[in-house]
């Protein structure tokens, strides 16, 4: 069974009431005694996690330990077998699909390591993307997606499309689609996984400048060196969440900080 | 949340029909060589269905035009057979006779002079005769017939001590004449006879084009003409042609009415028409099953490109996409594919009914109805081929992002 992370004694009341825009203890993401299992498989083991309003956490473990499980939940984009997933506020598991969808549109910016960016479309057009579902017109979601391109140092790559633009330039247009909507929580999964070290050190520093701005994020990786640059760190193993590294693994810093 | 956020809030979810147009058209945009590909089958499917139609309904427009000039109310009357076969011979006052009713409007025949050929001149040989019978006119024929001259007039004032003659417009190409000059004259029963002009093709009646025609008046004394006229044209009260039609025999000749055949040309016309629809009718069933063929094919590239973007499926699912979303951007998709094949189609067949029926002389005439079923026709197609890739789409797990490589 799991060591039980970080933060606990969840006040409820504190978090319906946490007036927006004061930070600090607002509830953003919580996860309580999760359990996700593939046949008889657990990928995940009664995870417990806890995210505040501004937090920068790693979630960092090796391939197959769990974490694309941990954020798959996380997400949203897949429901535990067992355990309550909250985000914003709200119980995932008393939302429909389409409600869920919402949560995704008004809550949540992906980050993805393969950015996944619409190959034909300029970098505009794939940022404003970003705000289709979120009901917002057209002419707004273009004025938005050119400020947040401006956000991540992409002023001048405006029209250009993805095969025009390198790998570190694709993942900023990839972040840039993932904060128009200026999301509670933003989850990046490997986000430096598919660049050279140069360009994974800027996008880096633009996700650091971000958070520094409020944004709250959440990065997956197998990087501890990535990880240990972050204020917060989870340990993920063979489906058991903890806020230490596992004895067993490696080097990395340990102390799992609170953040803020 | 900024006021700003909470109104975007209210409306998430909403994505309206010009985004959704706009998306499917990216996704063809991005795709040109199928999109090219798959439409191709539906176009040549419509193309030949709008071809099929059009050329038919020009067809038809153009012998419209024609009976429109030349009227439907004319009516033939030739000589029937008697009870034992042998020919019966209209009565000599026929013309008359039809002329004195009141539901003919008018009426005039030909009485073809048995025995006498038509010579260019007076050196050809007897038997080089060119196959152009001599017709006595009497009455108005042009006027019936509705004749055009393409040279000189219909028998005028006598400009010459000649015998004056028209010719068809077979005979005067039979004999080399394109043009009446005040001193065209052709040589027939062992004279000159002056030609005074030369008529358009009949179109009602083929079959006076090989004929050269003089007036009755004086034919008998100069051709040997026997005063039986052997084909006589009425106009009919245009309101009652059908029963105007059953009563000729009869008042043409009371004592023997089966030895009178009456018939009405512009009959003859429409039953090669209709001879014509029953063909387009198959032609048409072709082009269905192309554009079946078309719409598999238009399935068939919906559901390879719903199985190759899984992972555009799964980011859109985590930008907030709900499955509906996704169902109706296929959907979109493949009615733009379809409709695109089809206006294709429309522009291909029309462009083939152009052709054709300039090439023919006729109108061009596409119906409104063909281009307009036509392309409903593709939207059906469009929507029936998209439903299954589409709903398949739907229900790719929003998982699928992260999992794609």
């Amino acid at each position: 069974m799991s060591a039980s992370t970080t933060v606990t004694g969840v006040d409820e009341a504190a978090r319906a009431s946490s007036p927006p825009g004061t930070g600090g203890d607002e509830i953003v993401l919580e996860l309580t005694g999760v359990t996700k299992r593939y046949g008889d498989l657990a990928a995940l083991d009664d995870a417990d996690l806890v995210v505040r309003r501004g937090e920068f956490v790693a979630v960092v473990g090796p391939s197959g330990s769990g974490k694309s499980t941990m954020l798959n939940v996380m997400g949203t984009l897949d429901r535990p077998t067992e355990g309550t997933v909250r985000v914003a506020g709200r119980d995932i598991g008393e939302l429909s699909d389409d409600d869920v969808s919402r949560l995704r549109a008004d809550h949540i910016g992906f980050v993805f390591q393969h950015f996944h960016l619409a190959a034909g479309a300029t970098a505009t057009e794939n940022v404003a993307d970003g705000l289709l579902y979120a009901g917002v017109p057209r002419r707004e979601r273009v004025s938005r997606a050119r400020v947040a391109l401006e956000k991540v140092g992409l002023g001048h790559r405006l029209d250009h499309r993805p095969h025009e633009l390198s790998g570190g330039e694709k993942q900023r247009v990839a972040i840039a689609r993932a904060i128009v909507g200026e999301p509670t929580l933003l989850l990046a999964d490997e986000p430096t996984g598919a660049l050279d070290s140069t360009s994974g050190a800027a996008v880096l520093q633009l996700l650091h400048d971000l958070n520094a701005g409020g944004t709250t994020i959440v990065v997956i990786t197998h990087d501890l060196a990535l990880a240990a640059s972050l204020p917060r760190r989870v340990h993920v193993r063979d489906g058991v969440v903890s806020a230490a590294p596992p004895p067993a693994g490696g080097a990395a810093t340990q102390s799992a900080g609170v953040a803020s | 949340m900024s006021a700003r956020a909470a109104r975007d809030r209210s409306r998430t979810g909403r994505v309206s029909p010009r985004d959704l147009l706009g998306l499917g058209v990216f996704g063809l945009r991005t795709r040109p060589t199928r999109v090219v590909l798959s439409a191709l089958g539906i176009a040549i499917g419509i193309a030949a269905m709008i071809a099929v139609v059009g050329i038919s309904s020009s067809s038809q427009a153009a012998l419209d035009r024609v009976l429109a000039g030349l009227g439907t109310n004319l009516l033939q009357v030739q000589p029937g057979q008697s009870f034992s076969g042998d020919t019966v011979p209209l009565p000599e006052d026929t013309v008359p006779v039809l002329q004195r009713r009141d539901d003919v409007d008018e009426a005039a025949g030909i009485g073809r002079v048995a025995g006498q050929n038509v010579y260019r001149n007076d050196r050809v040989p007897a038997g080089a005769s060119g196959g152009i019978s001599l017709d006595a006119v009497q009455g108005d024929l042009q006027s019936v017939l509705r004749a055009e001259t393409v040279s000189g007039t219909w028998f005028g004032a006598a400009s010459s001590d000649l015998p004056q003659v028209v010719l068809g417009a077979t005979a005067a190409a039979t004999l080399g004449i394109d043009e009446v000059r005040p001193t065209t004259r052709i040589w027939i029963a062992g004279r000159w006879v002056a030609v005074a002009g030369i008529l358009a093709p009949l179109p009602l009646a083929p079959e006076l084009d090989s004929s050269a025609f003089v007036p009755a008046t004086g034919a008998e004394a100069q051709f040997g003409f026997d005063g039986h006229p052997t084909q006589v044209y009425a106009r009919a009260d245009p309101e009652s042609v059908t029963a105007v039609r059953d009563l000729l025999a009869r008042a043409v000749n009371p004592a023997d009415p089966r030895g009178v055949s009456v018939s009405r040309p512009s009959d003859a016309l429409a039953a090669q028409q209709a001879t014509e629809a029953s063909f387009t009718g198959l032609l048409l069933g072709i082009g269905g099953v192309a554009l079946l063929v078309g719409g598999i094919g238009v399935a068939n590239t919906m559901v390879i490109t719903v199985l190759e973007r899984r992972a555009e499926v799964g980011v859109r699912r985590a930008l907030g996409a709900r499955r509906r979303h996704i169902r109706d951007q296929f959907l979109v998709e493949s009615l733009l594919l379809s409709l695109l094949g089809g206006t294709a189609g429309v522009l291909i067949g029309g462009a083939v009914t152009a052709v054709f029926a300039v090439s023919q002389g006729w109108p061009v005439v596409v119906p409104v109805w063909a281009v307009g079923g036509g392309l409903a026709a593709t939207v059906v197609i469009g929507g029936l081929s998209g439903l299954y890739p589409a709903s398949r789409a739907a229900r790719i797990p929003p998982t699928s992002a992260l999992a794609a490589v």
